[in-house]
């Protein structure tokens, strides 16, 4: 699927949380968020789900208006994880997979959830509930639940925040080997610049609801003149 | 309708309830409790009331059902208040399923609950009073659906109410039918009231459904024009609930309060 924002704006009451900020996603290429807190991610991410309608712009996934066309035709084929929305806490950890499966029309159930499950290592705490699982078990479920339909467009807020680096690598080789094998577009908002690095084939900056700055990650260093990513993005944020 | 996405989030509240053994319990307590303490007010009025003398009965079989009428709507708002508290939200709302099939997976579900607590409270009322709703003959099916349709309502309003001004709303939840309660006239005549309030009073669908099941049990005679009203009434205000949900959920997307919604 492919991702073209137009003029996006969004004002709420008195402030102006996106300001008519314009990019493309290319099919099956990684799109990198990147931004200070508030800067109008979580919005922009909002609004190409159609849960936020935008005050003025257009959201076009392959070709279609989401705020006009069939939403719900184009968010069979879109999924979102963020580690900010959870899964029922009181149902296990299959009987959430089932549930989503079923509200995304997956055909066999019961094979993608044991696909998935063995993919992302879930089978050892499968039949327990999700409310008892340690940060990093939730997130592989939040992540597994965001790929039970496999999505065209897949949009990932914060994937790996507050895991140990070995979760946190896990979830990155495997998100990297997904993209491989799958024909999916992502767009991945983080404040980890060595995963927007390692993930992304191109990246936007936001700060205060404008677009500041975009092109790949060596690109963006290069025209900063910094060693890395996160040098970049403090100079930007900073506006130094 | 794509009624595979309904069951999916019927389903949801079906794991959670056999998953959780207090809230089976909570949901066959309470209406049990309503039983034994109606029950007991039942059978003194009954001995030494003039209106409720010969009609033993009248006030336990109005208690199960404006009890069913709570239950229904309580059930409603329960389930909706649940995305909110696991923080479930978001992904409810941006999963493909419509506005229609969030209401009618509710609405459905809601029934389910209902009947877990009130079955067994309406049996038990059998042996322990001798007083038996299902004495009111067939018109109880129709009261019933009138009833049902009327707490759904509520709960459509009061969810509506929650995506608007989002879970600082949920006390309005508890407290919608117990406003409501006096004006419905569940166990007393409408003209009860004082004349400026049975104007309010008729405009809602209990004022009839009670007074016909007073009728039915106390007169032994059945009229179907004031269930019908009811009936309609009901589906009237339930026609105006879809209308103030779509309202708020729309709303709700101009405001963006749909993706951080939770407790």
């Amino acid at each position: 699927m492919n991702v073209k924002i137009k003029n996006l704006y969004k004002k709420f009451e008195n402030k102006i949380a996106v300001n008519g900020i314009n990019f493309n996603i290319s099919e099956n290429s990684t799109l990198g968020l990147l931004g200070p807190n508030g800067c109008g991610k979580t919005t922009t991410i909002g609004m190409i789900l159609g849960l936020i309608k935008p005050s003025k712009g257009e959201i076009y996934i392959d070709g279609l208006d989401i705020n006009k066309n069939d939403r719900i035709k184009l968010l069979e084929k879109i999924n979102f994880a963020s580690p900010y929305i959870e899964l029922p806490k009181k149902l296990t950890v299959r009987q959430n997979l089932e549930i989503f499966a079923r509200l995304y029309g997956v055909r066999d159930i019961e094979n993608s959830i044991d696909q998935i499950a063995n993919d992302l290592d879930l089978k050892k705490f499968i039949g327990k509930k999700t409310g008892e699982l340690s940060s990093g078990q939730k997130n592989r479920v939040s992540l597994a639940k965001s790929l039970i339909n496999e999505p065209k467009l897949l949009l990932l807020d914060e994937p790996t925040a507050s895991l140990d680096p070995d979760i946190g690598d896990f979830i990155r080789g495997y998100l990297e080997k997904y993209k491989k094998n799958k024909n999916v577009t992502i767009l991945l908002a983080s404040h980890n610049m060595s995963e927007v690095e390692r993930l992304c084939d191109e990246v936007i900056m936001m700060k205060n609801g404008s677009l500041v700055d975009e092109g790949t990650c060596n690109q963006l260093i290069k025209k900063h003149g910094r060693s890395n990513l996160e040098e970049t993005f403090l100079k930007i944020a900073r506006g130094k | 309708m794509n009624l595979s996405k309904i069951y999916a989030l019927s389903l949801r509240h079906i794991f959670l309830i056999k998953s959780s053994f207090p809230r089976l319990l909570d949901l066959l307590y309470w209406p049990t409790i309503q039983i034994f303490l109606w029950g007991f007010i039942s059978k003194f009025f009954t001995l030494n009331s003039t209106y409720y003398n010969n009609t033993v009965g009248v006030i336990l079989t109005a208690a199960i059902l404006y009890d069913f009428l709570f239950r229904s709507s309580i059930s409603y708002n329960m389930m909706f208040l649940e995305e909110i508290w696991s923080r479930n939200f978001t992904n409810l709302f941006i999963s493909p399923i419509k506005i229609s099939e969030i209401i009618a997976a509710l609405t459905l579900t809601a029934i389910f609950r209902t009947l877990i607590g009130m079955v067994p409270a309406s049996l038990i009322a059998i042996p322990l009073f001798g007083v038996s709703i299902f004495s009111v003959g067939p018109a109880l099916i129709f009261l019933l659906i009138s009833l049902y349709i009327f707490g759904v309502t509520l709960g459509l309003l009061v969810t509506a109410g929650l995506i608007r001004f989002g879970p600082s709303f949920e006390n309005i939840a508890w407290a919608s039918l117990f406003f409501l309660a006096p004006l419905g006239c569940i166990y007393y005549p409408v003209e009860i009231l004082p004349e400026w309030l049975r104007v309010i009073a008729n405009a809602l669908p209990l004022v009839h459904l009670f007074e016909e099941m007073r009728n039915i049990l106390m007169n032994n005679t059945v009229s179907y024009l004031p269930i019908m009203k009811g009936f309609l009434i009901s589906l009237l205000y339930f026609t105006f609930g879809v209308f103030i949900f779509y309202l708020a959920y729309f709303g709700a997307r101009v405001r963006g309060t749909l993706i951080n919604m939770g407790e």
